[in-house]
């Protein structure tokens, strides 16, 4: 596979023809902030943490979504960048009713943690408290709209990895939620078949294992390049 | 058909029109139909029909001749070509037209002047055939010259040709961006692929904006063309029109105009009697304004939810099914035949050096005469204002004039001799847009203007991005309490500072520009947010102002009736 | 949930339903079951019920063959589908900006506190939906409003109000002559 080289905070790397910046940054390390890319999942450009300053480019770029090129010059980190990182998390907090101290994923949440990293310790924007449900209609699992953050990693991993499509998203701006189905209970759904893999994909509590209280609902999701790998590199070829 | 046989039925068609006696044009576009042109039509006929005169005269029933406002609309054209307006026109008048004008009388109605400066100070290209023809008979247009332009493209000019013709004519993508259609093209046209694709962009979903669809519906073969042309250009076999759901008269006409030119051979397999085959489908969008942006439109062409994707890769790369797509505004397809009939250099005539051509705008608001109107580049504001428009009604005071709709801003006074081209706009915090132009006066309040726009805006967003579908929301708060008067001096810093980051961070046109009509509204009108914030008063006696800031809560305390109660 | 009997084994039934979903064959066929003709489909469904519940919504998720919740995701996303029904006249006000900045907003006001319905719903009695919509491109004729999809231009609230009423009423005096 051809090799190109740019140029990350000042550094000389190479990368793969064809990678995203993104794939390129975690190759060398560079961590960059991201709640709806997943390694495995196709890049969806959403939460827009992961903007990067590319030389010549008037905007910032998601990294997740655009292609490393050959002499390319990437900033990752600056002051302006790293307020807007702020400013955006203030944003997805406000949205719902992220309250830590009750959640299932309360020390295992990706958007806790994300908060922490970047230094966002206030909102200065008014929280807008929806009244959102609880869906646990499910015999194993449970979904917490309050806690959603419309990432749509459970959208995508039940599409493109389970091949299911039970999971979408109704409505359009802040009214959007994700559905199962027509929109009817996650119990009733007759697509789902009960794999539990948006539930592990998911970086909040708003996806969870019944019965975990505050604070257990731990989640891994390595388990999909493993799974990807095998199926797309053949690597469990019979 | 082919070349020949089209200039054939075109001077067949225009001998016919030239042995009537008198031709009677009326409006038939929606706001004179809304007016009341419906009875007058109808009253002619019977007339018509009666007085046995249908071998002397015809009714035509047009699309949009300009003036809405002073619908319906009735034009005559006797057969020495002179030609005199009727506006208000009722069944009784229209009758008293028909009857002394056939019979050489002098007309008793009042015609409108003819120097009035509504008509002589316009330049109309793209409409050149708006109010002139019966937008459902295909016949009307081809006396006009349509298809004549793709006549001579398939058959003179090879594809390289075609750019290189709309790349020297200056002409600059009318949806608002202004992107150089030429250059377009040819991204299009060098793009390697089995299969391309033209889009034509008729999703105009700003508020105060029609003109799109007046060129539809008053002239749909001027689109088909344009597209077929592009066709050509860029070796696209299949176009799609993508009409606005609230058009329904414009799908309409777009269908019965795509039959019509199908049944002719000027659209479909070997087109003219050339090699080159092209069908044109229409879709019809379902009432949602992020899919005007060029990516959401494409995936609901594709059925899908009307989601943005991020670009790169541009849709002259990858659009429509992964293939490189041509998109393009209805009104700068049609601009295409022109183009190509009269020639680039004629084209670049008009307009500034670097906003080539005319401007189609719909003029309303608070202005004695709103309509259609169509305009060369570079024109001022003034002129278009208190020219064109007539100025202010009831002796109302010019505050401010609002282009490009959410996208855009508000342009005060002392900028009223601004040329209006991309240029000049953009500097002023505005934007061309696709060409909405609204004339406020004193009694409209700014920050209430945004706050409408931020509401338009939060409701519109597509919520795939964190900026524009949680920032939009923020900042309709922020605004609703500086209109309410709970707003503080800080909240303005909060507001600009989010404005900042939604424009640069949103990951579509749609919350990129959001926050324009905020941030120019607050750069003309600063004193104006300051007043409601600082003096709780609104200058223009619009808000209510009947909330406090919840931090100043503790010294009205006492005035409150909950807080009396308890104590 | 249970498919949705085929619709072309029965004719006609009282309510007209089969003959429907008969329409909605139609609009299928003609696109030849293409999955991209989701939002045509829908279009026509939408005209043919008035809304489109459940049943109709998983009948074209599955003769599409397109997931359910994609389907549902779409018919959600387009101000145009309703998955309610509407009112036996529906009433929508204009509030593009020239209606806008002419007094459309101060009109819905009036139209919500005479008929005790927020904008965007219907009365209870199932007569009148009022709704809103971002500018219909009539801008000269500001305020304007369509009522059963008639244009109407140049509107005040007493107008509105007036014409309402003819029209609500309009049905009942016919009903009590029934009687």
């Amino acid at each position: 596979m051809p090799v190109i080289t740019l140029t990350i905070n000042d550094e000389l790397v190479s990368a793969r023809s064809g990678q995203s910046i993104l794939e390129a940054c975690r190759d060398h390390d560079i961590q960059l902030p991201t709640l709806c890319y997943l390694d495995g999942l196709s890049a969806r450009g959403g939460c827009r943490l992961c903007l990067v300053d590319v030389a010549g480019s008037p905007r910032l770029l998601p990294a997740c979504t655009t292609e490393a090129l050959e002499n390319m010059v990437v900033t990752t980190h600056n002051e302006k960048i790293d307020r807007y990182r702020r400013m955006i998390l203030e944003l997805t907090f406000a949205e719902r009713n992220h309250t830590c101290a009750v959640c299932v994923s309360n020390e295992n949440c990706e958007l806790q943690s994300l908060a922490a990293e970047l230094g966002m310790d206030h909102v200065r924007y008014d929280y807008l408290n929806p009244e959102l449900n609880l869906d646990t209609s499910h015999e194993r699992y449970g979904v917490d709209h309050n806690r959603c953050l419309l990432c749509l990693r459970c959208v995508r991993v039940c599409d493109e990895v389970e091949g299911a499509h039970t999971w979408d998203v109704m409505g359009r701006g802040v009214e959007s939620r994700v559905i199962t189905d027509l929109n009817r209970p996650w119990g009733d759904s007759e697509s789902c078949t009960d794999c539990g893999k948006c539930v592990e994909v998911c970086p909040t509590g708003a996806l969870f294992d019944k019965g975990s209280s505050v604070a257990e609902m731990k989640k891994e999701a390595s388990f999909l390049r493993r799974i990807l790998d095998g199926r797309e590199k053949r690597q469990w070829q019979r | 058909m082919n070349p020949t046989s089209l200039a054939e039925q075109a001077a067949q068609e225009l001998q016919r029109q030239e042995q009537l006696k008198l031709r009677l044009f009326l409006c038939y576009s929606t706001p004179c139909v809304a007016a009341g042109a419906e009875p007058v039509k109808t009253a002619l006929e019977e007339l018509l029909a009666k007085q046995d005169l249908a071998a002397d005269l015809e009714i035509v029933a047009t699309g949009c001749m300009g003036p809405c406002s002073r619908g319906p609309l009735l034009r005559i054209k006797n057969a020495d070509g002179e030609e005199q307006t009727f506006e208000k026109v009722t069944p009784e008048q229209a009758k008293e037209i028909l009857l002394h004008s056939i019979a050489n009388q002098p007309v008793e109605t009042t015609a409108l002047p003819a120097d009035l400066p509504f008509f002589v100070r316009q330049t109309r290209i793209v409409l050149s055939n708006s109010g002139e023809i019966d937008p459902e008979k295909i016949e009307h247009g081809i006396a006009r010259g349509s298809y004549s332009a793709l006549a001579h493209v398939l058959h003179e000019m090879s594809a390289e040709e075609v750019c290189a013709e709309i790349k020297q004519s200056g002409l600059r993508g009318r949806g608002g961006g202004g992107y150089p259609t030429g250059l377009k093209w040819n991204l299009v046209r060098k793009s390697p692929a089995e299969r391309k694709y033209v889009v034509a962009n008729g999703d105009e979903g700003d508020p105060g904006a029609y003109m799109d669809r007046t060129i539809m519906e008053s002239d749909p073969h001027r689109v088909l063309e344009g597209m077929a042309i592009a066709g050509y250009a860029v070796g696209a076999e299949q176009g799609y029109i993508y009409v606005r759901g609230e058009y329904p008269l414009a799908a309409a006409r777009l269908v019965k105009a795509i039959k019509a030119a199908e049944r002719r051979g000027l659209l479909g397999s070997r087109v003219l009697g050339s090699n080159f085959n092209f069908r044109i489908d229409l879709r019809i969008g379902a009432g949602a304004f992020v899919c005007g942006e060029e990516t959401a439109l494409m995936t609901s062409i594709m059925g899908r939810r009307g989601q943005p994707v991020p670009r790169p890769p541009y849709p002259a790369q990858s659009g429509l099914w992964g293939y490189p797509t041509l998109i393009n505004n209805v009104e700068s397809y049609a601009n295409i035949a022109p183009i190509m009939q009269q020639g680039a250099d004629w084209f670049a005539g008009f307009g500034t050096e670097k906003s080539k051509g005319t401007k189609v705008f719909a003029l309303c608001g608070e202005v004695v005469n709103s309509g259609l109107i169509e305009v060369p580049m570079g024109i001022s504001l003034r002129d278009i204002v208190f020219e064109i428009g007539g100025g202010l009604p009831d002796g109302g005071k010019f505050k401010a004039a609002q282009t490009g709709g959410p996208s855009g801003g508000c342009i005060p006074a002392e900028h009223l001799d601004t040329p209006v081209d991309y240029e000049s706009l953009k500097e002023l915090g505005s934007i061309m847009g696709s060409g909405g132009l609204i004339v406020m006066n004193e009694s409209s309040c700014m920050p209430d203007v945004a706050k409408f726009f931020m509401g338009f805006c939060m409701e519109e967003s597509c919520g795939k991005c964190v900026p524009c579908r949680v920032g939009t929301v923020e900042m309709y708060e922020l605004l609703t309490r500086i209109t309410d008067g709970s707003a503080m001096l800080n909240d303005l810093e909060t507001l600009e500072q989010l404005c900042r980051l939604v424009q640069e961070t949103s990951l579509c046109g749609l919350g990129m520009t959001a926050p324009n009509p905020v941030l120019n509204t607050l750069h003309y009108y600063r004193d104006e947010y300051l007043a409601h914030i600082q003096e709780n008063n609104c200058p223009a006696g619009v808000c209510q102002l009947d909330q406090i800031p919840l931090l100043k809560l503790p010294e009205h305390a006492a005035e409150l009736a909950v807080f009396k109660e308890e104590h | 949930m249970t498919a949705p009997t085929a619709p072309s084994t029965k004719i006609n039934d009282d309510t007209g339903h089969d003959l429907k979903f008969q329409l909605i064959d139609k609009a299928l066929k003609k696109c030849q079951f293409q999955q991209d003709a989701l939002i045509e489909v829908l279009h026509t469904a939408q005209e043919t019920f008035g809304h489109l519940d459940e049943e109709i919504l998983d009948y074209v998720s599955l003769q599409l063959k397109l997931p359910p919740s994609w389907v549902y995701g779409v018919a959600t996303f387009y101000n145009f589908f309703t998955l309610d029904p509407q009112g036996e006249h529906v009433c929508v006000v204009c509030l593009g900006t020239a209606c806008y900045v002419k007094g459309a907003g101060e009109i819905v006001t009036r139209l919500e506190e005479e008929f005790s319905i927020k904008a965007g719903a219907t009365t209870e009695d199932g007569n009148l939906s009022l709704l809103t919509a971002r500018c219909l491109g009539n801008c000269s004729l500001a305020p304007m409003l369509t009522l059963d999809g008639e244009v109407h231009g140049k509107q005040t609230a007493e107008s509105v109000i007036a014409a309402l009423k003819a029209k609500t009423t309009q049905k009942a005096a016919l009903e009590e002559e029934k009687v």
